[in-house]
């Protein structure tokens, strides 16, 4: 979804037995990598399927967050979101970053 | 499970079959109800009020693990199973906080029950880590060892901890409730600060009382406790702090969570009131059901007995002569080791804060090794500090220079407590959910910047204390210089305190300006130590020579005369 000054939405979550983080990427489900969330769509429907899975406990605290595009690929708008989708800045050998 | 030999002299805590068996009906309990919400059986805002309280908390990467030490003593063998935990469950590594806990940062749901059951096999939990209820009480790291002290905390920390511990009037109060204790003069529990501080005394006749502080608290409303009475004998300790938590019970506010702390009570009602409330209700329930037992006390008291020191007749003169011949061992001891009650032995202060490094972060490895080392030089016994350093209280002066090389192999030598790179830091916005912006990255920076151990000895005493957000869990506000994550439209920027003191003489800091982003920072913290070099006299530390020349010419110094 695209808000007003050009910024895209994207949902992320926990998952509920891990604490993982994770973001919702449409038909692929709940994904570990977040360039390979799905930006959401005007009308569509993808945060309801996030909530519904919400409620079925694989994921706990679904959220919208902004993002925006790079190389094509979202990424969070806000230092808060970065961190969850890397990992601790002072520890680059820890979190997803470390895949990278 | 019976506490190893190790630690068969350590002043911990002693459970009996009572607790053993309380602790794993509670774990086997929090183990259905994690099944329950993995099954979908409970959804989780009917599960996070049971995970919290077992300390279980979502944060940013994973759920965290709070472990409560009470009163920040570990025996060895406690030690060596946090680092169990750690390796096994965690990221072989762990946090220890300003309330004298440890928290794990990458903890799994479903592990959560055996991690829970590895902690009942040492006697240790997560419970009233967290939630609305009395949590840890905590103490001076040098308690039972330091040479100023006049009663020992540790015997009433233990004492609050029992009657605290599942207190079914206090497990949903307005908010939190933090207790803490000094036995010393000096105060290094930062009682001042807590919702309650009791200093320990002695009364003209040789009886042990306590004087009474109330309503201090940081966060976003800063206060300093007040004293509340000045003398509350030993056996009406229980009475009179139960007296006090239910006024608190009765008025403390529950419709706004920013104003239902104790200190906010204090503060509208004012503290005269306050008192008279108290007192009224200290009157109406004082009696044989809360006096406080002297038979109870000494049997608590014979678990903190001291350790079997040996007596040296006459001094080896080896500390001197190592100390003369080593200058990095000798600046090592000019901060790190503290006076002992006995001339023999010291207490010694092990950082955990190298230069660039995590302030309370420890590895497994580490926790081990000083496990190994505690066992060989403390009586097998630590203690956690609320500066989130380590200590062994018990260390024979002779044996000094061989633990400081056994310690240097494990990078935990850095000499530098109480210096300006033995800084707190909250964990901030790398792990918390609550955090604004980075607190670990600066501390780090700020490290790095006075890598210099030499300038750091030249400097003297600072304590920087920085926090993440306005929730003050780095204690910004009692900072010698404090530094206070903002958010501002997504960009981080600090605000810079000075003045601000946790010790018995208690202030807080006084904003010197506007905040300023994150890449200004150490530069400003450079400015301002640079002209306390400049007007410091002799003797003075940077605290006092604030205290005496006032904020203004360090806001000149670092925002122009135009500030």
């Amino acid at each position: 979804m695209v808000r007003p000054g050009g910024k895209l939405e994207i949902i992320t979550a926990n998952r509920l037995d891990t604490g993982a983080v994770v973001w919702f990427g449409g038909e692929a489900g709940w994904v570990d990598r977040v360039g390979e969330a799905a930006v959401l769509a005007p009308g569509g429907h993808a945060l309801a399927d996030a909530k519904a899975s919400e409620r079925a406990n694989m994921v706990v605290d679904v959220a919208m967050i902004e993002a925006m595009l790079e190389d094509g690929r979202p990424v969070p708008v806000g230092l808060r979101e970065r961190i969850r989708a890397l990992g601790p800045t002072v520890r680059p050998d820890l979190g997803y970053q470390a895949e990278y | 499970m019976a506490c190893q030999s190790s630690a068969v002299h350590a002043g911990i805590y002693h459970y009996d079959e009572l607790d053993r068996r309380f602790l794993a009906e509670r774990v086997a309990q929090f183990r259905r109800q994690v099944a329950r919400r993995l099954a979908g059986e409970l959804s989780e805002e009917e599960f996070r009020p049971l995970r919290l309280m077992n300390g279980l908390y979502l944060q940013l990467h994973a759920y965290m693990l709070r472990i409560a030490i009470p009163y920040g003593v570990l025996g060895s063998h406690q030690l060596r199973q946090l680092a169990l935990i750690g390796r096994r469950y965690d990221r072989g590594y762990g946090h220890f906080t300003t309330r004298q806990n440890l928290q794990f940062n990458w903890i799994k749901l479903v592990d959560v029950p055996d991690i829970l059951t590895e902690l009942a096999g040492v006697d240790m939990h997560s419970i009233q880590t967290s939630g609305n209820c009395i949590r840890n009480v905590t103490t001076d790291q040098f308690a039972g060892a330091a040479a100023d002290e006049i009663v020992d905390p540790r015997v009433y920390a233990e004492i609050m901890r029992q009657w605290s511990t599942l207190h079914p009037e206090f497990t949903f109060l307005p908010r939190k409730f933090k207790i803490a204790i000094t036995g010393s003069p000096c105060d290094r529990a930062a009682v001042a600060i807590h919702d309650v501080g009791l200093r320990a005394k002695l009364g003209a006749d040789g009886a042990i009382g306590f004087a009474v502080l109330v309503g201090g608290g940081l966060g976003r409303s800063p206060f300093l406790a007040k004293p509340l009475r000045e003398w509350v004998a030993e056996p009406d300790l229980l009475a009179y702090l139960e007296a006090i938590l239910r006024v608190y019970n009765q008025y403390g506010r529950r419709d706004n969570i920013y104003k239902a702390r104790i200190k906010i009570l204090v503060h509208e009602i004012g503290i005269e009131a306050m008192r008279a409330q108290v007192e009224a209700e200290f009157e109406r329930i004082n009696g044989p059901r809360y006096r406080l037992d002297a038979a109870i006390v000494a049997s608590i008291r014979s678990h903190f007995a001291p350790p079997p020191f040996t007596a040296q007749h006459e001094r080896s003169g080896g500390f001197e002569r190592e100390c003369a011949s080593d200058p990095d061992f000798a600046r090592w001891t000019r901060v790190n080791v503290t006076t002992h009650k006995q001339p023999d032995y010291v207490s010694v202060t092990v950082s955990l804060k190298p230069s660039g490094g995590i302030p309370g972060d420890v590895t497994s490895g580490q926790m081990e090794a000083m496990a190994d080392l505690a066992d060989r030089f403390s009586f097998g016994e630590l203690r956690v500090s609320h500066e989130q350093n380590l200590v062994l209280a018990h260390v024979r002066r002779d044996d000094l220079y061989l633990l400081w090389q056994e310690l240097g192999r494990h990078c935990l030598d850095t000499a530098n407590a109480g210096l300006v790179s033995d800084i707190i830091a909250c964990p901030g916005l790398d792990y918390c959910a609550l955090a604004n912006a980075r607190a670990i990255p600066l501390a780090r920076e700020i490290s790095l910047r006075f890598a210099d151990i030499d300038r750091q000895h030249r400097i003297g005493e600072l304590k920087i204390k920085m926090s993440g957000c306005i929730n003050a869990c780095g204690h910004h506000h009692v900072g010698h210089i404090g530094i206070l994550g903002v958010d501002k439209q997504g960009i981080e920027y600090y605000q810079i305190t000075i003045g601000g003191d946790a010790s018995e003489n208690p202030a807080l800091g006084q904003v010197i300006g506007p905040a300023v982003g994150y890449g200004e920072v150490v530069g400003l913290i450079e400015r301002l130590i640079e002209l306390y070099l400049e007007r410091r006299e002799a003797g003075e530390r940077f605290i006092d020579t604030v205290a005496r020349i006032g904020i203004r010419p360090f806001k000149e110094k670092v925002y122009g005369a135009a500030a």
